[in-house]
C-alpha cells in the first residue's frame, strides 16, 4: 500500500477520481493505437513490396513536428507550475503556447498530407509499392491528428475556464488532467514517428 | 490539495527528448543491419515514451495503481503482436526467394 494512504483506503482509492478516470481512458485509447500499430506491423511484414517509409515520406518535417510536440509538452508542464505559483498571466501564456504548438502541428500535418497526396500517395494506392502503405499511413497519422485536434479544443476550453476562476486547487487539477491527455498525444506521436516514418 | 511532489527539472527532460530524437534520425542512416536498426529505434522510442510518462505525466510520483493502468495497454499490445504472428505465414502475396507467388489482381 502507498505509504500516504489512510488505513480505511484501499490501494485502489485514487488521489483524484478525475485523474484516475483520465488514466483509464488513456489506457483504452492506447490500446486503440496499439492495435493500429500492431496491425500495421503485421501488414508490413506480410508484404513483399512495402516502400521504404523514410525515402518517400520525408522525415525532416516530421522530425520538426516531433520537436514541436515535445516543446508543447514542456509549455504544458510550465503552465501547471505557473498555477501552483499562482501566476495567472504565465498560466495563460503557457497554455496559449501549448495550444499554438498543437495548432502548428496540425497545420504542418495538413501541409505534409497535401504534399504527399500530390506526389501520388493515396489511401488506396501509391506509385511505389504495396497499396496498404498509403492506407495505414493515412489512418494512423489521421487518427493521431484527430487526437491533436481534440487536444487543441480541450486545452482551449481549459484555458477559458482557468482564466475565469481563482480556485487554484481546482484549476491545478483541471489543468493536470488535461495535461495528461496532451502528454499522451505527444507520447503516441513518438511511437507513430518511429514506426511509420523511421522503421 | 496542490501537488504533493517536488517538480522534476523539465528542461533536462526536454533536452534528453530532443537528443534522443536526433539520435533516432541519425540511426536510420547508419550502415547497421536492419534488425539492429529496428531494435535501436524501438528502444529509443520506448525510452522517450517512458521519459514523457514518468516525468511529464508524473507517473514516477504517483501511486503504483496508475502505473499498472498505464502498463496494461503496452502488455496487451505486445501480446497482440504475437497473436498476429501466425498470420504472417498465411499471407498469400508474400514472396521469397524459394516461392514466387504472383500478386493477386487488383492487389495494388
Amino acid at each position: 500500500m502507498h505509504p500516504g494512504a489512510e488505513p480505511a483506503e484501499s490501494p485502489l482509492t485514487p488521489e483524484s477520481w478525475g485523474k484516475l478516470g483520465m488514466w483509464v481512458f488513456l489506457a483504452g485509447d492506447a490500446m486503440g493505437f496499439g492495435t493500429l500499430l500492431a496491425g500495421y506491423g503485421a501488414m508490413r511484414y506480410g508484404s513483399a513490396d512495402w516502400p521504404s517509409p523514410y525515402e518517400h515520406l520525408g522525415i525532416s518535417l516530421t522530425a520538426f513536428m516531433t520537436f514541436l510536440l515535445i516543446c508543447s509538452s514542456v509549455t504544458m508542464v510550465k503552465a501547471l507550475e505557473a498555477i501552483k505559483a499562482e501566476k495567472p498571466d504565465r498560466v495563460k501564456l503557457f497554455l496559449g503556447l501549448t495550444i499554438l504548438g498543437g495548432a502548428m502541428f496540425l497545420g504542418l500535418q495538413a501541409y505534409e498530407w497535401t504534399h504527399l497526396i500530390q506526389g501520388g500517395l493515396k489511401i488506396f494506392g501509391n506509385p511505389w509499392g504495396a497499396s496498404l502503405f498509403g492506407t495505414t499511413f493515412f489512418i494512423i497519422t489521421g487518427f493521431h491528428g484527430m487526437h491533436v485536434t481534440g487536444g487543441v479544443i480541450y486545452l482551449s476550453v481549459i484555458l477559458t475556464v482557468v482564466s475565469r476562476s481563482r480556485n487554484t486547487a481546482r484549476n491545478y487539477m483541471l489543468t493536470e488532467i488535461a495535461g495528461l491527455y496532451w502528454h499522451f498525444v505527444d507520447l503516441v506521436w513518438i511511437m507513430v514517428f518511429t514506426f511509420i516514418y523511421l522503421l | 490539495m496542490v501537488a504533493t511532489h517536488t517538480s522534476p527539472n523539465y528542461m533536462t527532460i526536454f533536452w534528453w527528448l530532443s537528443a534522443l530524437t536526433i539520435i533516432e534520425v541519425g540511426v536510420i542512416f547508419t550502415p547497421l543491419a536492419k534488425l539492429v536498426i529496428a531494435i535501436l529505434l524501438i528502444s529509443l522510442a520506448l525510452s522517450k515514451a517512458s521519459l514523457v510518462a514518468m516525468y511529464f505525466m508524473h507517473l514516477r510520483f504517483e501511486r503504483r495503481t496508475l502505473g499498472l493502468i498505464a502498463l496494461t495497454p503496452l502488455l496487451l499490445a505486445t501480446l497482440l503482436v504475437f497473436i498476429l504472428v501466425p498470420d504472417h505465414s498465411a499471407v498469400p502475396h508474400r514472396t521469397s526467394d524459394a516461392v514466387k507467388v504472383a500478386p493477386a489482381a487488383g492487389h495494388r
